[in-house]
Order: C-alpha cells, then sequence, then structure tokens
C-alpha cells in the first residue's frame, strides 16, 4: 500500500432530509486522518455520527459535502477498486436469516482471491460451536462475531468496524481485542467506532472524539489523557471544608469541589508543590485528609469535559 | 465460547491479501447458496414442491371440472406447471429477497467484491435449478396420472423461461420497496389471488365477465394458458400468451431496477 494516509476526510458534512420530520445533520464539517497501519478509534456517545461517517468511508451514504479518500479513492466512485482491499463490520445484521454462520463465512471467502481459513477464524473467534447454526438463531454476541470475521476474512488492507464490542461478554470482547491487536501488528489498518472509553483506550493509536457531528479532540490515548500533565487530586474529609479558601491556598487554574459531602477533588497542574500546598492547608486547619491520591485523567474525565456530557451509551 | 478455547488456535496470517475472486467462483458459490437457502426454508419446499403436486393429486381425483374442459389431467399439468412457476420465481424470491434486504444482505454483499451482475445471476439459476425440480416432479406425477404432453419442446421452454422473467421481476419489484413484513403479506395474497384468477385449476370462463376480462391479460393466465395451449391441444407459436408475458418482463423490470433500494 502506498499512500501514507489510508483514510482522508476532510469538512465532511451529511444532513438526513426526511419528508415528515425536520433535516438532521448528522456529520456538521468532519476532519480526521487514519495513517496506515494504525488502529483509530472514532469514540462518542450514541447519534453523535458515527455510523454515518463509516458509512460514508464504505460507499453506502454519499456525503453532502466535504472530501473523503479512502485508499486515496473516492469511495462513492470506485467501489470496485475498493471492495476487495475494505473489509466492512456493519453496526447490525448484514448475513442471510436462513444461512448458518460456517456457510456464511464460506461463502464470502468465496468472494476473494486469498482468504483466510474460515474454520480457523471460526476458532479464533470462539465460533466453533455456533458454525451450523443459522444466523436467525445466533446471539447477539455470535453475530457480532461473525460480522467481524466477515469484515477480515478476505485479508484486507484496511477494515471498518462499527462498534465491534457493542453487547459483548467479556471473553467475546477479549477475543475481538486480541483479534484487532494482531490486525495491527499484521500491518492492517482499523478504524472503529465505539462508546466505550477503555477500548478507545486500550486499542487505538489514535481516538477522534466525536460529539453532535463534530471532532472535539482527536490525538493518542496518551495525548488525551495526559494533556499538559494535568490530573487530579482526590481526598477524603470532614464534609462542609470552606472549598473557596482551600482555592486561595493553591495556585491559579486549579479548581476545587466537593462532591460527594466529604469527598474532595482537586484538578489542575498536579505537582509536588501543589500536594504540598494542599497538605499544609489541612493540617493547618486541622483537617486530617485521608485516602489522599493523584490520578491520571481518563479518557472519561476527558470526554466529559470536552462534551460537557455524561457518556449516552 | 468454551469448545472455542478448548481448540488449540490456528495461526492466521492476517497480513493483506486482498483482491476478488475469479467472478466464476463467485457465481458457483452464490448460486449453490442461494439453492440451499431455498430448500432449507420449509414454507419455501411446502409453496413451491408440495403445493402444486398436492393440488394436481387433488383436482384430478375429485374431478370438479367442467365435462368441456377435456380430460382433466390435461387442463390441470399445464396450470399447475404456471403455478410453480409463480411460486418460486415471485413469491418464494420476493419474500427472500426482502428479509434479505431487511437483514442488510444486499447492503453488505454490495460492498464485497461481489459484482450485482453476479448476486442476480446466482439468485436467477438457483430461482431456474428449484423450476427444474419442480417441472420434473409435476411431470413424473402427470405421467402416473396417465398425462401425455403434446405440441413443441421448444414453445414449452420458451414460456417457462419468459414467465421466470416476468414473475422475478414482479417479485424485486415488491421486495426492492416494501418492507420485509409487508412483501411477505403482499406476495402470499398476490399467489393466492392469481391461483384462483389464473386459470390454474379452473377455467377462467368459470368466472364472471368482467374477473374473466382482467384475468386474461394477468401474468398467471398467461403462462397457464400458453403452456396449455401447447401441451394440451399441440397448437404452434402461442403469440398472445408469449406477448403478455413479455409485456410483464419489461415493465417489471424496469420498475424493479429503477425504485429498488439495496437496504
Ligand atoms: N437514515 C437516517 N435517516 C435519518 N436520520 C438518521 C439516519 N441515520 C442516522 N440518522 C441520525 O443521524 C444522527 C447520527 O446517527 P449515527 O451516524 O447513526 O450516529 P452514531 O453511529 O454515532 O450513533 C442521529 O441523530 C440519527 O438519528
Ligand atoms: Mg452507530
Amino acid at each position: 500500500m502506498a499512500e501514507v494516509l489510508a483514510v482522508e476526510i476532510e469538512g465532511l458534512v451529511k444532513t438526513y432530509r426526511r419528508r415528515s420530520a425536520p433535516p438532521v445533520t448528522a456529520v456538521g464539517g468532519l476532519s480526521f486522518q487514519v495513517p496506515t497501519g494504525s488502529v483509530t478509534a472514532l469514540l462518542g456517545p450514541n447519534g453523535a455520527g458515527k455510523t454515518t461517517t463509516v458509512e460514508i468511508c464504505e460507499g453506502f451514504r454519499r456525503a453532502d459535502s466535504g472530501v473523503v479518500r479512502v485508499l486515496g479513492l473516492d469511495p462513492a466512485r470506485c467501489g470496485t477498486a475498493l471492495h476487495p482491499r475494505v473489509g466492512v463490520m456493519l453496526q447490525a445484521g448484514g448475513v442471510y436469516p436462513g444461512a448458518r454462520a460456517g456457510e456464511m463465512l464460506r461463502l464470502v471467502a468465496a468472494h476473494h482471491r486469498d482468504p483466510l481459513d474460515p474454520d480457523a477464524l471460526l476458532g479464533r473467534l470462539g465460533l466453533v460451536d455456533a458454525a451450523r447454526t443459522v444466523y436467525r438463531r445466533l446471539s447477539g454476541g455470535q453475530r457480532q462475531r461473525l460480522a467481524l470475521a466477515i469484515a477480515v476474512i478476505g485479508r484486507p488492507d484496511l477494515v471498518f468496524l462499527d462498534e465491534p464490542t457493542a453487547g459483548l461478554d467479556v471473553q467475546a470482547r477479549r477475543a475481538t481485542w486480541e483479534l484487532i491487536e494482531e490486525l495491527r501488528t499484521s500491518g492492517v489498518t482499523v478504524l472503529l467506532t465505539t462508546h466505550a472509553m477503555d477500548e478507545a483506550e486500550r486499542l487505538s493509536d489514535q481516538v477522534v472524539i466525536v460529539d453532535h457531528g463534530r471532532v472535539v479532540a482527536a490525538g493518542s490515548p496518551a495525548e488525551l489523557t495526559h494533556g499538559g500533565a494535568e490530573g487530579q487530586l482526590r481526598f477524603r474529609a470532614p464534609g462542609g471544608l470552606d472549598v473557596d479558601r482551600l482555592l486561595l491556598a493553591l495556585p491559579d487554574g486549579t479548581v476545587a469541589r466537593e462532591m460527594p459531602l466529604g469527598h474532595y477533588l482537586i484538578a489542575g497542574e498536579v505537582d509536588p508543590q501543589l500536594l504540598a500546598a494542599v497538605t499544609a492547608w489541612c493540617a493547618s486547619n486541622g483537617v486530617m485528609a485521608q485516602d489522599l491520591r493523584v490520578e491520571q485523567r481518563s479518557l472519561e474525565d476527558v470526554f466529559v469535559e470536552l462534551t460537557g456530557s455524561e457518556l449516552r451509551p | 465460547m468454551t469448545a472455542g478455547a478448548a481448540v488449540p488456535l490456528a495461526a492466521l496470517d492476517l497480513r493483506p491479501a486482498p483482491g476478488a475472486a475469479p467472478p466464476g467462483r463467485m457465481l458457483l458459490a452464490q448460486t449453490a447458496t442461494e439453492i440451499r437457502l431455498t430448500l432449507r426454508r420449509g414454507e419455501s419446499v411446502l409453496l413451491t414442491l408440495i403445493i402444486p403436486l398436492a393440488l394436481l393429486f387433488f383436482f384430478d381425483g375429485v374431478g370438479a371440472l367442467p365435462a368441456d374442459a377435456g380430460r382433466p389431467i390435461d387442463f390441470l399439468v399445464p396450470g399447475l406447471l404456471a403455478l410453480a412457476i409463480m411460486s418460486t420465481a415471485f413469491t418464494g424470491q420476493a419474500i427472500a429477497t426482502g428479509f434479505e434486504r431487511s437483514y442488510g444482505v444486499l447492503k453488505l454483499l454490495g460492498a464485497s467484491p461481489l459484482p450485482r451482475w453476479v448476486l442476480l445471476a446466482g439468485k436467477t439459476l438457483a430461482v431456474l435449478a428449484v423450476e427444474v425440480l419442480q417441472v420434473l416432479l409435476l411431470l413424473i406425477a402427470g405421467g402416473l396420472l396417465g398425462w401425455h404432453p403434446h405440441g413443441s419442446f421448444g414453445w414449452v421452454v420458451l414460456l417457462l423461461v419468459l414467465g421466470t422473467v416476468a414473475f422475478s421481476g414482479l417479485g424485486l419489484l415488491m421486495a426492492g420497496t416494501l418492507r420485509a413484513e409487508a412483501t411477505l403479506a403482499a406476495a402470499n395474497g398476490v399467489y393466492l389471488v392469481l391461483l384462483m384468477l389464473g386459470g390454474i385449476v379452473f377455467p377462467l370462463s368459470n368466472l364472471p365477465g368482467w374477473a374473466e376480462a382482467i384475468a386474461k391479460v394477468l401474468p398467471t393466465a398467461a403462462l397457464a394458458g400458453g403452456l396449455r395451449s401447447v401441451l394440451r391441444d399441440g397448437s404452434g407459436v402461442p403469440a398472445a400468451d408469449l406477448g403478455i408475458l413479455a409485456a410483464w418482463a419489461v415493465v417489471s423490470l424496469t420498475l424493479a431496477a429503477r425504485t429498488f433500494r439495496w437496504e
């Protein structure tokens, strides 16, 4: 693969117009890039526009405006060139309701020149027992794993995985994660969507946080969570301390709040001076601080900060 | 998960090696899968294989036909051949395709290296394969009941193929525009109506005049009538019936191609 960027999206806009309802702008000027060979996670709550974005890359939907390049090509016009090279896992469905899991995987394998061994792939994803079960009777988790198998069976350069672990139990989720990690070491580019923070954090080289059809932040998990040595300090103490007076003793830009009663959170540039200032203030006010600890911000904290909303799974 | 975990994991070489298979291999795989899926569906086996045979034996046995219609078996075999074609090419195909559309099968296959024409050709070949099975069963059953065909084999094949195209067009038109559940209901409803208005188990002349006039230009009556004129009466070109079927084929396929939504 010659391209440095497997996917390039610049100023993507997509509005759904329906007869009976007001138009919905699902994607409102989205830009990001997926470097070849990386795993990129589109992270965002339900309705953020993840599926719309991915389906435009897959050629299922047309963008209203903006530029989309997949493996250097326009997905709306170059389907024939792209289909063999791109693996697709839909958010749901995609299999004949009456087809057995193994039968469907072998069918898709027969569409490709040099596919993986279907039985080995079924084994890897824990689907050996389900291989002879018809799709209609597979559990949600089995359907998810079959869809993942279908996406990778043709040994693609690039795979789009729309919510690959939604609704999976712990074991199945781990099997999926391991396969995605192995895709990456094998040189396959992965663009996945998720609303699970830990998944984005664990799997991806790059996280693109989207909300209301826009990118609110992008970077590696480390860049997003460590953003300038930021962190937070937590401790327990008797309820009702005067937080504003505490803040006067701390550097500018620090935030402090009590929530819930007796639990204190201080966010800002966490360094030895800040720690010393907090403990000194407590000591001079006769307050016994317990469970004092320094925490890194999690991706979830970043997300809540940026979107001002709790996760809406 | 348990058995999967117990089996030693075979090494998977996930390194990219993309490429489409040769079209012939894809067509073979699609056709074989479509045939297997059709024969696995209980209701479709009932619809396509059992009902025409059951109607043949029943109506041949009870002698419900008017005396001037000739031997019942000579009337029934062509009619039930038409019913068999309609049930596979129209009813079965509409229902299956409707559900495939609602399950996102057509959408996902549209993103695989499978060209659209191979997908459609696979469906058509599967329909033809099931029809060969149906026709053979009906001919054997007819033979057991003392039936002898007349006329030219070529016209019979042309009628069957043209009927298949017309009914496929109607089935795909329905499956490509209606929701799956609506397609299920409508396809069965149309099947029942055309079974009664198709001149299949009783002659069109038994209908009131206005109904007969409508029924005559419907594809089922054209197929049954054409087959009957060749197989029973030994007549030459069934031109009017071929014309009606060709018109249905052109209109339905044109509309289906214009309106079909893949998801
Ligand atoms: N086919 C559609 N017609 C109308 N609105 C749609 C359609 N698909 C998605 N939407 C709307 O677009 C927004 C983004 O949806 P989607 O891309 O599915 O988000 P996500 O995958 O992040 O949950 C939502 O408000 C959704 O209701
Ligand atoms: Mg989605």
